[in-house]
């Protein structure tokens, strides 16, 4: 298990996660021969591009059709392959649910889905293409592990491990460059929620590119005398409850944070295992039931109530 | 590749003892798909006893044949040809669609050895189909790979997406079979007195649709084993892209009360329906000798 020098902060550099897809990709290629590529026409978005650049023997276009795309990649792992699926997150988990449930998620084959450009943030591209409830969707899947990212560097880490997994793998990725908040040495555990600060008055469980907000909140309310205490989950499921459980008992508060819907994501995954573990007062921060619209990203996290503002108000509510 | 007359028989034998375990399942488990089933009776079993490069003893051989029934609803008619073939006893196929049984009502690749790919939700079928051919491209391996769909199956749109890509691909290590028996659960066969909403039958033309979409057609009876068998050789040895062998049968075929009766598509058997289906096959096995 990672030991993190805490408290993480929120510091200068920026990355974007889908650079860190296409780079891992191409690592992941050259270290494991069952690695295939397959693009639903998005490669330059997704950014695996740089697969059909760089390691074209291994990128398969399968054009504007998802629901084939996800047959083919269960057709090639049923193989010995490890496909590797490209496209946005609203498509992979919406246009081949049923393509996913039968051929990929009930006989348990690894096909690795990476859901680009989820949550709000998707470059004005408006509610067709921002994907809200994907964790809802995969984390009610039998079979599924479904995994949320912070950084850049936990998704080089996150794709090493889902790799490495023998089932299929749902890895939630953000488009825009956001802050780097873990280290380069950071190892990735499926299944493991980390705490990255420490605090005594609140809980925060955030997940996805939110954790950068989270942190942000933990600053906001450190400034008014409130200590924070933030857990990073990034593993939806299988979920860490045990751990949520214990970070709850300490503040005897829990927020919980997030890009996507407050039904069933995080938000909902935490009330459940506290409701039976721990219950605990609590406030879920998210999009409360609604599509999203095309607008630029801090007018969306304003307007949809999950900036860091938003964030640390729910922990004032509840003191 | 040509059979001998003996061979023939004992194909034909096969045959009506794959549709005997398909009825008696079936009355057995007081449900499940009869129709389909008999409609591909034979091509399953030129497949399992002839065309397919498998091993019973070994399912999961690296470099098998796949076979994968789209129309996952015709199981039974699977299950029957994998347990006279070798792959489970006979006896097993008394658990279909009981608790805890391996036979499913829809083909489970987690759960019974001789399933390449898990089936049911209609459509499915030929894109695995492609990966498989894909992989096998990829890994430089020899195995073929056949999907069987059925006209039904292939009203979805997902079975046209895989047509695209893997003519696009020209993946000549794909076949695919098209159980075209002209029935299904309920629609088509209901299609009379709409005057001014009168429609066109929804296979119209299949070769020229396939063709389209850059695949090498061939028609045959799919209750003529010969015809069939000769077919999957062809296909086999076209290179410049994927085959489809577009198989015209009768739904329900062998059984006469079955026949081009959308009613059987499933249904429970009675102890009466199952006695007069045991004569009638009783008699076709006897005609052989």
């Amino acid at each position: 298990m990672t030991t993190l020098h805490l408290p993480l902060t929120v510091g200068d550099a920026l990355a974007a996660q889908r650079d860190a897809f296409g780079d891992t990709l191409v690592e992941l290629i050259d270290r494991d021969e069952r690695v295939y590529v397959l693009d639903g026409d998005l490669a330059n978005s997704t950014k695996a591009d740089k697969i059909s650049r760089e390691r074209p023997e291994r990128f398969l276009q399968m054009g504007i059709a998802e629901q084939n795309m996800m047959g083919v990649a269960a057709g090639m792992a049923s193989c010995g392959l490890v496909p590797w699926l490209s496209s946005f997150a609203c498509f992979l988990v919406n246009r081949d649910l049923d393509q996913l449930r039968v051929v990929v998620a009930q006989p348990n084959l690894p096909v690795k889905i990476a859901g680009a450009y989820s949550g709000l943030l998707t470059g004005k591209t408006g509610k067709t293409h921002q994907e809200v409830s994907d964790l809802s969707v995969m984390r009610a899947m039998p079979n599924m592990t479904v995994l949320s990212p912070a950084d850049a560097v936990e998704v080089r880490a996150a794709m090493i491990a889902a790799n490495d997994s023998d089932g299929p793998v749902y890895i939630r990725l953000t488009r825009d460059p956001e802050t780097v908040v873990f280290p380069s040495d950071y190892t990735f555990e499926i299944g493991r929620a980390i705490v990255v600060r420490e605090g005594s008055d609140v809980t925060i469980f955030s997940t996805g590119a939110q954790t950068v907000r989270c942190l942000q909140a933990a600053d906001l309310l450190a400034k008014s005398g409130v200590s924070a205490h933030v857990v990073h989950v990034p593993t939806i499921k299988p979920l860490d409850a045990e751990a949520i459980a214990e970070a709850a008992a300490r503040t005897g508060r829990v927020v919980t944070a997030e890009d996507h819907t407050i039904i069933g994501g995080l938000g909902g995954a935490v009330a459940e295992a506290l409701g039976e573990l721990q219950p605990t007062p609590m406030r879920r921060v998210g999009i409360r039931d609604t599509f999203g619209e095309s607008a630029a990203n801090e007018d969306l996290l304003e307007k949809y109530g999950i900036t860091a503002e938003h964030v640390a108000n729910a922990a004032r509510d509840l003191l | 590749m040509s059979l001998t007359p003996e061979r023939l028989t004992e194909l034909k034998r096969q045959a009506i003892h794959l549709r005997r375990l398909v009825v008696e399942s079936v009355h057995h488990a007081g449900a499940g798909h009869l129709g389909g089933p008999m409609s591909a009776a034979d091509m399953l079993i030129a497949l399992y006893f002839e065309v397919l490069n498998i091993d019973p003893s070994d399912p999961h051989k690296a470099d098998r044949d796949r076979f994968i029934l789209s129309k996952g609803h015709s199981s039974i008619g699977l299950y029957s040809a994998l347990a006279l073939r070798g792959y489970f006893p006979l006896e097993e196929l008394k658990t279909f669609d009981a608790i805890d049984s391996r036979l499913q009502g829809h083909p489970a690749m987690d759960m019974l050895p001789g399933i390449d790919m898990s089936s049911g939700s209609l459509g499915q079928g030929l894109s695995p189909g492609l990966g498989m051919a894909l992989a096998a491209r990829l890994k430089d391996k020899s195995f073929h790979t056949y999907v069987m769909l059925g006209d039904g199956d292939s009203q979805e749109g997902q079975v046209w997406e895989a047509a695209l890509v893997a003519g696009r691909y020209r993946t000549n290590n794909l076949t695919a079979i098209l159980d075209l028996n002209g029935l299904q659960q309920y629609g088509w066969a209901t299609e009379t007195g709409y005057g001014e909403l009168a429609r066109k039958p929804p296979q119209e033309n299949p070769e020229a649709r396939w063709q389209a979409f850059g695949w090498n057609t061939i028609s045959i009876d799919g209750h003529d084993m010969e015809q069939f068998i000769d077919a999957c050789s062809q296909a086999k040895n076209y290179h410049d892209g994927p085959t489809i062998i577009i198989a015209h049968t009768t739904k329900g075929k062998g059984i006469s009360y079955m026949e081009d009766d959308f009613n059987w598509h499933s249904k429970p058997v009675t102890d009466d329906d199952l006695k007069q289906a045991q004569e009638e096959l009783a008699a076709q096995e006897a005609a052989l000798a």
